[in-house]
């Protein structure tokens, strides 16, 4: 079984990036779920709290498929808008910084979690799906997982994450919004920048 | 004694927000969280209390194996399915009460009092339904958003439904007082426990932590009302990428 995986494992490293980004956003989806889980379940640092192992895990396997421009377009909101394109860049390059350290440590909290891939509805046409999965661990409760994706040219991206009915995206447009309206663009880059700061500081 | 405590203090509390409400003008920043100056004084009292229950339940979670764990929580998901099932059906969710029964029914007996979810390796689901989901499916608005001393966060409609599930559930109505505290406190840490993972989550992801639960708890209470079925909002207020 596990030279199985491993082979598995192996062919998907042989698959063109291209290739993989062609398919359907529910195999996408579960693709990238599967691969990420067959590292950590072998990986016992990662298991025992390995937090920069678990940030190289998914700044390879996960962000590829990320769209965090969009994301932090998303949280920013209509100021957004009032932005130059360099503090957008700026504040994407920030963001995603955050959304990786701070939740790729939810990986060294693995524990024999199982994922359940809900069936796709969807239309031929759709250019903005919602993924459904459920994260199932012995002895509690499932939690919904799901994904927001939308096609950009012929592939698809991940714009919204929503863990138990709470989006990414919406947790962080108050706080957002309100330093914005206190502090303007580069208050909002300047907060962002000052807390991964902290966090790189404070990560082994 | 810690019921009264709890009482007292869940109380004090109803008391202190209906005179912030019809008193003191507070800063209605936020239209859904009009008395945030009482929720960020309760959430900080809150925040202090934590100080005493964390380690109790970072112990807890350190001596207690995960069997033990699993089985406590067990324990109490089986009584807690008695209530799902009840509001299931009040919700017009015939089929999933039917299953809620079958698990209990299953669970009391075969899973040995609750202590094993038999019922849950063949096939039935749990659900986790409360009162105050009841009340949202009946269509009840949410109210203004409180957050409150030992139980956290609750709109008003959901303050109510907790009123309700603690009215109803079996635990409280253990005659033999020193039974039902410590069927409380286990709970309580048991709780606690569960959520010890997520701390570190909300220390580094949130920039006011007060601010992201909040947020975070109002989403989740909206998606659970519609069993996670909700349609997700168009997020952009206009079309700017």
């Amino acid at each position: 079984m596990k030279f199985l995986l491993s082979l598995l494992f192996g062919l998907f490293l042989f698959l063109p990036p291209a290739t993989a980004q062609q398919l359907a956003p529910d195999a996408l989806v579960r693709q990238v779920t599967e691969d990420v889980l067959t590292v950590v379940r072998q990986d016992k640092d990662i298991q025992s709290g390995n937090t920069r192992k678990a940030i190289d895990l998914v700044e390879t396997k996960v962000l590829p498929y990320f769209n965090f421009q969009r994301m932090t377009a998303l949280a920013v909101g209509r100021d957004w808008s009032k932005a130059t394109p360099d503090q957008k860049q700026r504040l994407s390059e920030e963001f995603k910084t955050l959304l990786v350290r701070t939740y790729s440590n939810a990986l060294t909290a693995y524990k024999n979690q199982t994922v359940v891939y809900k069936p796709l509805r969807m239309q031929p046409d759709d250019r903005n799906v919602v993924v459904r999965t459920e994260v199932v661990q012995p002895g509690s409760k499932p939690v919904q997982l799901d994904y927001s994706l939308e096609k950009q040219d012929e592939s698809w991206k991940v714009y919204d994450v929503i863990v138990a009915g709470v989006s990414l995206v919406t947790n962080y447009r108050d706080t957002f919004g309100q330093e914005v309206r206190n502090k303007g663009i580069d208050g909002l880059l300047t907060m962002l920048v000052e807390r991964n700061k902290q966090l790189a500081a404070g990560k082994k | 004694m810690l019921t009264r405590l709890s009482s007292g203090a869940a109380g004090l509390a109803c008391s202190l927000a209906m005179l912030v409400a019809s008193g003191c003008a507070t800063t209605a920043n936020n239209p859904r969280d009009p008395y945030e100056g009482f929720n960020r004084a309760m959430f900080a009292v809150n925040e202090g209390l934590d100080v005493v229950v964390k380690p109790i339940a970072q112990g807890y979670d350190a001596v207690a194996p995960l069997p033990v764990r699993v089985v406590i929580g067990n324990f109490f998901g089986n009584i807690w399915d008695v209530w799902t099932a009840a509001n299931n059906l009040l919700q017009g969710k015939g089929e999933e009460a039917l299953s809620d029964v079958g698990r209990v029914l299953i669970n009391s007996t075969v899973g040995i009092g609750g202590a094993f979810d038999v019922a849950g390796e063949m096939g039935l689901t749990k659900h986790s339904e409360d009162f105050g989901q009841t009340l949202g499916k009946w269509g009840v608005g949410t109210g203004p958003y409180f957050y409150w001393p030992f139980i956290g966060p609750r709109t008003m409609r959901d303050t109510f439904g907790w009123m309700v599930d603690v009215t109803v559930g079996p635990v409280w109505g253990v005659s033999d007082m020193a039974l039902r505290n410590s069927l409380v406190g286990t709970r309580y840490v048991d709780v606690r426990a569960s959520l010890l993972p997520s701390d570190k989550l909300v220390e580094e992801a949130a920039f006011d932590k007060y601010n992201y639960i909040r947020e975070a708890y109002l989403q989740h209470r909206r998606s659970v009302v519609f069993d996670g079925e909700l349609p997700h909002e168009d997020l952009e207020p206009d079309s700017e990428k």
